[in-house]
């Protein structure tokens, strides 16, 4: 059942991130963020657009160096060993990170190949990640002309096929209709299930969020503002709170400093142009 | 160690993490990122053509007219001989200087976020991208060679020659594409790389002996000309392509200048690739 699988038997923290801040000359968008991920958690990351949460990703992800503080993620230190993280993560962006003008069988061969998974296993890997994201039939057709769920989905196969411990989801289901959606968290909630996957995910989708994740942060203006279970956190408010209670009552209106026009003109543009 | 039923982790949760890079995976890096690129032509091939446009279009207007002047070609070598060589060496860079809009595309889609997170090595992610650069410019050395022969000019179709010539063109553009790449990285927008493209271009080119031999320029040009990389590379075409043809600087100087270049640069564009994920 969804949501209720959270009596992870093994409490060993997979990702620990130690004051970790980054700032952009004045602004400070991540702000000595102190945070802890058991393994085989779901851990959703919600807050207002430009509250700290892609810049938090970067940094986990190795896109990005912190200014300050540190993270280890599955016991290897982002800053010091950025190589070796990059081998334990997963890693499926809010933009897109599919190749439109390539299949989906060929987007998966070029990251099995960055990945470093044996030749021998390439075309197996490929075939199995296919399969359980359900895009068998679509294997061999350009991704140019893959649905937005069906995008996703094949992204969320690219970065498991070097089987990381760890993967980072930033708005898995932004722009999908709720049957897409659907689709993509049954994938997930299956990856955890089976494989003790540690998931970090963003999303603006609070019913979601509160279905499917085990633990959440709420962020804004760069810091935590507090931490816990669903179900702990609308007590928080009121009995009978909802997530978006949550987020109206405790985070609020979006950031002015936020995103910078240069991030929306990318976001959109891309989206355009990628139809 | 103990674990309830259902979490017990199953053979596939054991990651590649554990694995430490061998060698080969460098090559194999280099070479999955300049297979996606060839594997995209074959999708859509249509591009090749379109760029084989060009070459044609200078050989044909401005060789032929050119052809006419007297003492423009040195020796006894014919214009359109001297030119083809020029040509093919300018249709490369023609392409690959304007590769770095594709890394800004793919910065814009996010596409270029999938390469930096993975653990390739930053210098394996430019190189393989440079090499898929070459591919695209030898399909247009097949258009120059073909036409050059339609016009009478003595190719060497020595199999060592053509093999020569293609070595040279993949550096080539392997070289130009690193440097367009260390542009879009300096500049981050299509707009702003559009101007300094077009503005580059053309020195390059024409500072150069490309079209006419550097011993017809002023003292100031020839210096220049002298530092432009793009000379080396027409010296070596020249030498390799041409039945009579015999370099000015030597072969083993051009590969060392076009090799060492491109190291550089290479070596740049990494640093400089890593922070377009910010």
């Amino acid at each position: 059942m969804p949501g209720s699988t959270a009596n992870v038997s093994v409490h060993d923290v997979v990702v620990q991130t130690t004051a970790l801040t980054r700032t952009f000359g004045e602004l400070t968008a991540v702000d000595h963020v102190t945070l802890s991920v058991n393994r085989g958690e779901i851990f959703g990351l919600i807050g207002p657009n430009g509250a700290g949460k892609s810049t938090l990703i970067k940094m986990l992800t190795t896109l990005l160096p912190p200014s300050s503080g540190t993270a280890t993620v599955a016991g290897c230190d982002i800053v010091r060993e950025p190589a070796q993280v990059r081998r334990q993560i997963g890693y499926v962006p809010q933009l897109l990170s599919a190749d439109g003008s390539l299949t989906g069988y060929e987007n998966l061969l070029l990251s099995a190949r960055l990945y470093g998974v044996p030749r021998k296993e390439r075309a197996q890997r490929i075939n199995g990640a296919l399969k359980r994201m359900g895009l068998m039939e679509a294997a061999n057709r350009v991704v140019g002309h893959f649905s937005g769920g069906m995008i996703r989905r094949l992204e969320i196969a690219q970065s498991l096929l070097h089987r990381p411990p760890v993967l980072f989801l930033d708005e898995p289901t932004v722009g999908l209709d709720p049957s897409a959606r659907e689709a993509v968290w049954e994938r997930v909630l299956d990856l955890r299930n089976t494989f003790q996957r540690t998931m970090i995910v963003t999303s603006h989708h609070m019913d979601e969020i509160d279905e499917f994740c085990d633990r959440i942060a709420l962020i804004d203006h760069g810091g935590i503002v507090a931490v816990g279970t669903p179900s702990e956190l609308k007590a928080l408010v009121a009995p009978d709170a909802t997530l978006d209670d949550v987020f109206v009552r405790l985070l609020g209106a979006g950031n002015e400093a936020g995103e910078s026009y240069g991030d929306v003109r990318r976001a959109r543009r891309a989206a355009r142009e990628h139809g | 160690m103990a674990m309830s039923g259902e979490h017990v982790a199953l053979p596939e949760s054991t990651a590649e993490a554990s694995r430490r890079p061998a060698l080969g995976d460098y090559a194999t890096q280099t070479f999955a990122v300049a297979a996606a690129e060839v594997q995209k032509l074959y999708h859509d091939p249509l591009e090749l053509l379109t760029r084989a446009v060009q070459p044609v279009l200078w050989l044909m207007l401005f060789g032929e007219v050119m052809a006419r002047v007297r003492g423009v070609a040195p020796g006894n070598v014919p214009y359109l001989d001297f030119l083809a060589g020029g040509i093919l060496a300018q249709s490369v860079l023609f392409v690959a200087i304007f590769y770095g809009i594709a890394a800004i595309w793919e910065l814009d889609l996010g596409v270029l976020q999938r390469y930096l997170v993975s653990p390739a090595p930053r210098s394996a992610l430019v190189l393989g991208k440079a090499m898929s650069g070459g591919v695209r410019a030898l399909s247009q050395a097949l258009i120059v060679y073909i036409l050059a022969l339609l016009l009478g000019v003595g190719i060497d179709l020595h199999i060592l020659s053509i093999i020569g010539v293609a070595a040279v063109i993949v550096l080539g553009s392997a070289l130009f594409s690193t440097l367009s790449l260390i542009i879009a990285c300096i500049v981050r927008t299509r707009e702003r790389f559009m101007g300094i493209g077009q503005v580059i271009t053309m020195p390059i080119f024409f500072a150069s002996n490309a079209i006419y031999p550097l011993s017809l320029m002023p003292r100031w040009l020839n210096i220049v000309s002298h530092i432009n990389p793009l000379t080396y590379e027409v010296d070596a075409l020249r030498a390799l392509m041409l039945v009579k043809g015999t370099p000015d600087y030597g072969l083993p100087l051009d590969f060392a200048i076009l090799l060492a270049t491109t190291a550089v640069l290479t070596a740049i564009a990494a640093r400089l690739y890593r922070r377009m994920g910010y």
